[in-house]
């Protein structure tokens, strides 16, 4: 009984969620609402879509920013031809692209030299931008022309939808049960018939697809960009710390973290702007310190201490 | 051409002492106290304005605040390892969580370091000048303050490499660095060891941080983050925890960066990161790696 109703309750809040975020323009909300919304669903599809990869296979990757970063670029370069419907599915694309190259590359690389190169990436990816616009374009920042704000975000909950659903179908497919034998054991995958690398770098590419749809939606709000606002480091760190403070295992973990941490990112930024980086480090640090598994993990805990509570009560009656 | 091969030469070398010794500083952390520390350019940051600060305001001389500078950062990278990463340590049970949640950690802390910084210093670009008059080095012009800290660089770093392989402390060091639960049932009192490295690595990024603002480069708070992709990058090319590695690495880095810079400024980091790429691709373990 218990886990039937356990495994409906996920299904039946995401679909009310939807609902209600669907509604949410109908209700004339205030802008700053809309936008605040719109940036809590960046940070969600985000995490969401590191975990794909990451979650199951544990390798730390701190390209995310680069990924956006493309998808915004794509954006900018493409809006001002193609509709909104169009430029998004190419920003993740390339996205794509530039994952399937780098993951084939450098995704034999294990641990933390994988998490290395992919810190570096993303200043490869900004530097090679920002040369690009300063000797070939001759320009540093570019216009952009705007949606308004309630397009972009029914398009940023059409790529919510989109990222969870493939997260909840990879979760389920035999990809998803690949990407976890990998992250127990590499050699143990192989040696079952897991082409491990393609794997790896098929569903790198596919969670960075998201990343960049992110970045092309999230450039239609933006009236201005350069490589340092478009590649900036921090949406590389956000989402792993959005997933690590949520967990990874359900796919409920990271959508609550990602809300948690950017709430809270929000009401720093506005309570106290030049301390705000002070303080959310302090938090990061206590968050790993004394939550290493995340919400979840703490969750989990209690749960298994009540189960054995109540089973152990059972046993002496 | 011979004296333009020397300038070339003698350029890479002045910067690529530097970057052997902050990056000695960043694989004594990550390859002995297991923590890839992506705040380690936050220290050399702070390295620099330390110095910015004594020598503007109290008039001490860069080469006199090293004796300051040293052990103040020795102190706060080896409190810090005592009061944050030996808990954590202690918490994430495994050798392997606790690389991931270390590594996250110094993000946090990159964070904090940052923001302090910005705080006490403001954002607006800060730099000073000393000992900036030019030196004739076989045809080739440099300014004497880039010599000077090539200088002591290699006095750092070879006296560091002395003390690891003469000494009791560094041969506790070297054991912890092959392996930590080993060494500790050898009696190895490991956190105190662990937080050491962790602190000589806070202190090599301060010193590096000090001989960098030497250089008449502008400082602001955001300048360490290439600093840590550029120790990075060293500690790959010449292997983790390899001394000598880290100068040849830093020396090649120096060069190439020289190079590059001289003809597309621009590309200089991108130049960094292909070398990085080609490396990791071929020879994973760095040059001098089994």
């Amino acid at each position: 009984m218990i886990n039937s109703r356990g495994k409906w309750s996920s299904p039946i809040a995401l679909i009310l969620l939807l609902l209600l975020l669907v509604a949410l323009p109908a209700y004339g909300p205030s802008e700053y609402t809309v936008i605040l919304i719109t940036n809590i669903l960046m940070y969600v599809v985000l995490t969401v879509s590191w975990a794909i990869f990451s979650g199951p296979t544990g390798y730390i990757s701190l390209a995310p920013a680069a990924f956006f970063g493309v998808g915004v670029y794509a954006s900018a370069i493409l809006s001002s031809d193609l509709p909104l419907a169009m430029v998004v599915p190419i920003g993740g694309a390339a996205s794509f692209i530039l994952a399937y190259l780098v993951g084939s590359l450098t995704l034999r690389l294990r641990g933390m030299y994988f998490t290395m190169f992919t810190f570096g990436l993303v200043e490869l990816v900004r530097n090679s931008v920002h040369w690009w616009e300063v000797n070939i374009s001759g320009t540093v920042g570019r216009l952009i022309i705007s949606a308004d704000n309630t397009t972009v975000f029914y398009a940023m909950v059409a790529t919510f939808l989109a990222a969870l659903l493939a997260s909840y179908l990879i979760k389920r497919s035999r990809f998803g049960l690949a990407l976890r034998s990998i992250g127990e054991s590499e050699e143990a995958a192989a040696h079952s018939g897991v082409n491990v690398n393609r794997v790896k770098v098929v569903m790198f590419a596919v969670s960075a697809f998201f990343m960049g749809a992110t970045g092309a939606t999230m450039s239609m709000r933006w009236t201005y960009i350069d490589p340092t606002l478009a590649f900036n480091i921090q949406f590389s760190f956000m989402p792993v710390l959005m997933a690590i403070f949520g967990g990874m295992g359900h796919l409920y973990a990271p959508i609550t973290g990602a809300t948690i941490v950017s709430l809270l990112e929000e009401f720093l930024t506005t309570k106290f702007p030049y301390y705000y980086m002070f303080l959310f480090g302090l938090t990061m640090l206590v968050v790993i310190l004394f939550m290493p598994y995340g919400l979840e993990g703490t969750i989990e805990k209690w749960r298994k201490k009540i189960k054995a509570g109540l089973r152990s009560s059972h046993e002496t009656t | 051409m011979v004296v333009q091969f020397l300038d070339i030469a003698i350029g890479g070398l002045l910067t690529g002492g530097i970057y052997a010794l902050i990056a000695v500083g960043f694989g004594l952390q990550y390859g002995v106290a297991r923590v890839l520390n992506i705040a380690h350019g936050e220290f050399i940051m702070l390295g620099a304005y330390c110095t910015w600060t004594l020598f503007t305001s109290a008039g001490v001389t860069p080469l006199v605040s090293m004796l300051l500078c040293a052990p103040f950062f020795f102190a706060i990278g080896f409190v810090i390892y005592r009061i944050y990463y030996t808990p954590l340590r202690t918490s994430s049970g495994s050798a392997t969580v606790f690389e991931g949640n270390s590594m996250l950690a110094s993000f946090g802390l990159l964070f904090v370091v940052q923001n302090l910084a910005l705080i006490i210093w403001g954002s607006p670009v800060k730099g000073y000048s000393y000992l900036a008059f030019p030196v004739q080095l076989s045809g080739a012009v440099f300014s004497a303050n880039r010599i000077v800290t090539l200088i002591a660089s290699v006095i750092l770093g070879s006296a560091f490499y002395v003390f690891l392989v003469s000494t009791r402390t560094g041969k506790a060091i070297r054991a912890a660095a092959q392996d930590p639960d080993a060494a500790k049932l050898m009696g190895v009192r490991i956190n105190r060891v662990l937080a050491l490295c962790f602190g000589f690595g806070a202190m090599m990024a301060g010193l590096g941080g000090l001989l960098l603002s030497m250089t008449s480069i502008m400082l602001s708070p955001v300048m360490g983050m290439q600093y840590t992709l550029i120790a990075i990058i060293v500690v790959v090319l010449g292997g983790l925890g390899n001394i000598k590695g880290s100068f040849i690495g830093g020396f090649i880095l120096g060069l190439v960066g020289y190079i590059v810079s001289s003809s597309q400024p621009g590309l200089s980091m991108v130049a960094y990161y292909v070398i990085f790429l080609i490396l990791l691709l071929v020879r994973p373990t760095g040059l001098l790696g089994k």
